[in-house]
């Protein structure tokens, strides 16, 4: 059946780790340094709250009519008011008063934010919208003009102020938790439980409101700050609270009155309110910025990056020598890379997604490189193209592109050459075009910035470049804007834009993925004559094989960040020496497969590149693993003919195999774990 | 398991002035224990008929029939279960794989035996049973995809629409999801609408293709006969477009002198669906090859060719009824 090592890595108890992945996210907030300072003043201020009262009211209480209205002394720190109260206890004690309606006041705001925020879900369309359209209303007026508004109509005094601020802060929050819960109600989890016959009011619960609570606590926080400001404006204003009760709005205003005899009066409670607004706002703001950082709302999607230290092995080198084609290749090489790591850091140290990366690609020649998701294959493109953004740090022996190091030249001198002499296409051209500017003229900038064309030039070999990839119409294509394009016939833009410059080298990243066949067949087509037609080589990435084979001379086969093998395109179905490689090959299904077998499978799954195994990365998987795999990780070896392969067995067929080159895989869709 | 058939269905996004036609009269039937293969380019369609048979979408005109009987989407779970293409998206991250399932099993049903039944489907799935409690981020793709197929079986669905189901899956593992896909429908007689642009994946799970095209079904047989002999030049075009491993490097097609007006042409417009046969800017074999070929720009062709082809030029057959009509 399958191997046992590799699922068993993920089959650890889950529901612990789930819950610690949330607390996790939440305690490296606090190790940020702001996160830390807000955490510890929010601490602060609600410690004082619950116990400023127990502690010190008497002192706050104590009339002493031997010193009214009294500057700082020893005695009272901040002075007293007309009574001969103990300002600096007045403040303290007031932190419960001030902080408990505040957070009442965002209660209410939160209740009634979610209530109308889920309303459209739980209501259906019609009346869904109706809701919607009055919480938009509501939420273009100021806040501040709301509360005022609520106040007056809720009547002066303090549940009055509560209700105010509630009702005004109601309209933001309902806003944001439509927006959350919609963008959650959209995606196809909510659709299959739907499916599955779940009612409105479970689904709310079950399904969305746990996904966007992390969002909506951190906007409670932040809103906490927003109501204390508030609310100590209206008690400032005299419509909050009311004597003799006190809150810091009302201390402010009592204080403002002798401001120029003793501003400190003034200014205590003034402090008090901006401290603890702070201390709100900036803990809400730090564990935004942290959630954001570390997740996609709603947690933990994709693989996990990072999750055991990272041991950086020393991954054997060898020479990129080209494996095929020595005539074609000969001369000085178009791309020469020579050991190509590509590293980022992780919470456990530098997590090495490409390891020692070597080839050569000639004049004019197709190379592919295939491999699963996750195996280093876009990192590569990327690294070569300097297009590794930080904090990731490309390192290489040797990365030269026509005799020029890429490594060392400027930023600009190597955007230059990107411009001109090395062209980029990528899987989705929508994300490489500017959406607001013409077709025409963003081909044309390439030529007028490093061609030195005037502007009708520019456009001129705009038009002559699409032509020249077959855009129908050019000229009048020339004037659209990207969405405008079909994605095929983007896909076409974006190779005409690499052959704006010369290109002696176009590096395809996927671009045929995201297309259908039909269209996927004119693309290929396209590149292949390209490249015929000026002799221009071809570094073509693709998660299938068959694209592949089909495209190019010579095939690089990736594995956990280094290329396994290296063979002729021509002989992946019959020659292919890494056990990798076959079980890859066997496992597309093409127009012949045979319908009484099960389809062949690569059992377990990629590793992580996190914690990359001492020895052969495929061993958990290979059904040619033996003891020496496991301890050392072989080097990619060169046969003489110019064929490379890494593994200790290569070649070596399996014990349970019959077709030689197709058999190493499980025959089973077991993936136990 | 049962019969889900599509009667002259058509649904339009937007409002009547400005809208879409995404599926316009599409007549289709998914015999009892049967898969049906439904290929065609991305905005053909396929999707937007999946989510009207699972109810998500209303119907603009014509009727889905289940065992002959208008389909109802009251409470509880529908009849009609749907696995999704991006098992990333289609499992809620917050909940463990069981409760997903669970969630999916009949009310009513007390908690051990729902409990013992979520353990049944994950075995089923060929996942572990004691796994249940794990979540999705800590499944591979292949894994979350297993899931998602139990949670549709766990509400005992009479027929199964699988959207795509392995074009966000590595082909390393997408076998493990066909497999089991056959597996089903052999040992439980799952009557399935398998939705792919994949040829070579509906060959291998699939007993019919349907073939769609700017929301029509263009032709319609047996997988072997619509493969070894399509009848629609659409239909010819995607088997032609299917890279081959095997086969040598091709010669780009601009040897071909006629069809390259056709080769450029862009993929048609839903918006603005061409008159006559849909496919006419685009066929080899139509008007912008043949000049006596005009009837393709002003008439729409009927189904009544062989594989209920919707070409004039297709040869006449039997339209492809069922005896059970
Ligand atoms: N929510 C939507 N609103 C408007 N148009 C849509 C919507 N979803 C899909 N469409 C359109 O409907 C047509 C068919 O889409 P779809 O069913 O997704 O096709 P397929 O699944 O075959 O790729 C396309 O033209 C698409 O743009
Ligand atoms: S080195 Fe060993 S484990 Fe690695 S691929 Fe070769 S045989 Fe398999
Ligand atoms: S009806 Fe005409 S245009 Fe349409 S597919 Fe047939 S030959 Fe081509
Ligand atoms: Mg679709």
């Amino acid at each position: 059946m399958t191997s046992p090592t590799t699922d068993s890595v993920e089959g650890a108890p889950a529901v612990p780790r789930r819950r610690s992945a949330v607390r996790a996210r939440w305690l490296a907030v606090l190790r940020t340094p702001v996160g830390a300072g807000a955490g510890l003043l929010l601490a602060l201020v609600l410690l004082l709250a619950v116990f400023a009262p127990l502690l010190w009211s008497d002192r706050a209480e104590t009339f002493d009519t031997g010193s009214v209205l009294q500057g700082a002394s020893a005695d009272h720190w901040v002075g007293t008011d007309n009574l001969g109260r103990d300002l600096f206890y007045r403040v303290l004690v007031a932190t419960r008063l001030s902080i408990g309606l505040a957070l009442m006041a965002t209660s209410i705001a939160v209740v009634i934010g979610l209530v109308l925020g889920t309303a459209p879900l739980l209501l259906g369309r019609r009346a869904g919208r109706l809701v919607t359209a009055g919480v938009n209303i509501a939420v273009a007026f100021p806040g501040l003009l709301l509360a005022l508004f609520f106040a007056v109509v809720f009547g002066v005094g303090m549940t009055g102020a509560v209700l105010a601020i509630g009702f005004a802060g109601a309209p933001a929050f309902a806003r944001l938790t439509h927006t959350l819960a919609a963008g959650i109600a959209e995606r196809d989890f909510v659709a299959a439980a739907r499916i599955a016959g779940v009612g409105r009011t479970r689904l709310l619960l079950r399904h969305v409101l746990p996904n966007i609570g992390e969002p909506l606590v951190v906007n409670a926080t932040i809103g906490a700050g927003g109501a204390l400001l508030a609310f100590a404006g209206l008690s400032f204003l005299g419509l909050g609270v009311q004597a003799p009760s006190y809150d810091w709005g009302r201390l402010l205003q009592d204080g403002l009155s002798g401001i120029y005899i003793h501003p400190e009066a003034a200014l205590a409670p003034g402090v008090a309110i901006v401290v603890a607004g702070l201390a709100f706002n900036l803990f809400g703001e730090a564990v935004a910025k942290g959630i954001g950082l570390t997740a996609t709302v709603g947690g933990g999607f994709g693989p996990a990056a990072g999750r055991s230290p990272d041991r950086v092995s020393a991954a054997p080198t060898d020479d990129g020598r080209p494996a095929t084609d020595p005539g074609r290749a000969e001369g000085r090489p178009v791309l020469d890379v020579q050991d190509l790591s590509v590293s980022f850091p992780g919470p456990n140290g530098p997590v090495r997604p490409v390891r020692g990366v070597s080839f050569r690609i000639g004049r004019g020649e197709a190379v592919g490189v295939v491999g699963e998701s996750g195996s280093g294959k876009s990192l590569t493109a990327l690294a070569i193209a300097r297009l590794v953004e930080r904090p990731g740090v490309v390192d290489a022996g040797r990365l030269e592109f026509m005799g020029t190091d890429v490594l060392a030249g400027s930023d600009r001198s190597h955007r230059r050459l990107l411009g001109t002499a090395f062209a980029m296409v990528f899987q989705d051209p929508m994300t490489s075009f500017n959406p607001t500017r013409r077709i025409g003229r963003q081909l044309a900038e390439v030529a007028e910035q490093h061609q030195g064309m005037n502007r009708r030039q520019a456009f001129g070999r705009a038009v002559d470049r699409l032509r020249s990839v077959r855009v129908p119409a050019a000229e009048r294509r020339a004037h659209q804007y990207p969405h405008e394009f079909s994605g095929g016939m983007r896909q076409r833009a974006m190779i005409g834009m690499g052959l704006m410059g010369e290109p002696s080298l176009i590096v395809a990243d996927e671009p045929t993925t995201a297309l259908d066949v039909t269209v996927q067949r004119q693309v290929l087509d396209l590149l292949e004559s390209v490249r015929a037609a000026d002799d221009v080589a071809l570094l073509l990435i693709s998660h299938d094989v068959a694209v592949v084979g089909q495209v190019c001379d010579r095939v690089l086969v990736m594995y956990a960040g280094r290329v396994v093998e290296d063979l002729p395109a021509a002989e992946l179905r019959t020659g292919a020496r890494h056990p990798y490689t076959r079980a890859l090959v066997a496992t597309v299904p093409d127009m012949h497969v045979d319908l009484d077998q099960p389809l062949p499978t690569i059992p377990g799954r990629p590793v992580d590149p996190a914690s990359q195994p001492p020895g052969c990365a495929y061993a958990p998987r290979c059904p040619l693993a033996s003891a020496r795999c496991v301890e050392e990780d072989p080097a990619l070896a060169d046969d003489g003919a110019g064929r490379r392969v890494a593994c200790w067995h290569a070649g070596e067929i399996g014990t349970d195999t019959d077709v030689p080159g197709a058999a190493p895989v499980a025959l089973t869709s077991g993936e136990r774990a | 398991m049962s019969e889900l058939r599509f009667d002259g269905v058509t649904i339009r996004y937007g409002n009547r002035r400005r809208g879409t036609t995404a599926v316009d009269g599409v007549d289709l039937t998914v015999p009892d224990g049967a898969v049906v293969g439904l290929v065609g380019e991305s905005g053909s369609g396929k999707s937007t008929l999946a989510r009207a048979a699972v109810g998500l979408l209303p119907l603009t005109g014509g009727q889905i029939l289940l065992d002959g009987q208008p389909l109802r989407h009251g409470s509880g779970p529908r009849p009609v279960q749907m696995v999704f293409q991006d098992p990333y998206s289609s499992l809620d991250p917050r909940m463990t794989i069981g409760d997903s399932i669970g969630e999916a099993v009949p009310r009513g049903t007390r908690s051990a035996d729902r409990r013992q039944e979520v353990a049944r489907l994950l075995e089923l799935v060929e996942l572990d049973p004691a796994r249940a409690g794990a979540y999705p981020a800590q499944l591979s793709g292949g894994q979350r995809q297993r899931v998602a197929v139990a949670r549709a079986l766990a509400a005992r669905p009479q027929v199964i629409v699988a959207d795509e189901i392995t074009s966000a899956l590595d082909v390393s593992i997408q076998g493990t999801v066909l497999n089991l896909v056959r597996r089903l429908q052999r040992e439980l007689g799952t009557s399935m609408l398998f939705i792919s642009h994949n040829l070579a994946v509906v060959r291998y799970v699939a007993s019919e293709i349907a073939v769609m095209y700017l929301g029509r079904i263009v032709e319609h047989g047996p997988t072997a006969e619509v493969l070894a002999d399509p009848q629609h030049p659409y239909t010819r075009d995607l088997l032609a477009a299917v890279p081959e491993s095997t086969r040598a490097r091709s010669a780009p097609v601009t040897a071909d002198p006629a069809p390259a007006a056709i080769a450029a042409a862009e993929p048609a417009d839903p918006h603005a669906p061409p008159p006559g046969c849909r496919y006419h800017p685009r066929c080899p074999v139509g008007p912008l090859v043949h000049g006596d070929r005009e009837i393709c720009r002003t008439t729409e062709p009927t189904a009544e060719h062989r594989h209920a082809a919707a070409c004039h030029f297709a040869p006449a057959g039997r339209p492809l009824l069922r005896v059970a009509d």
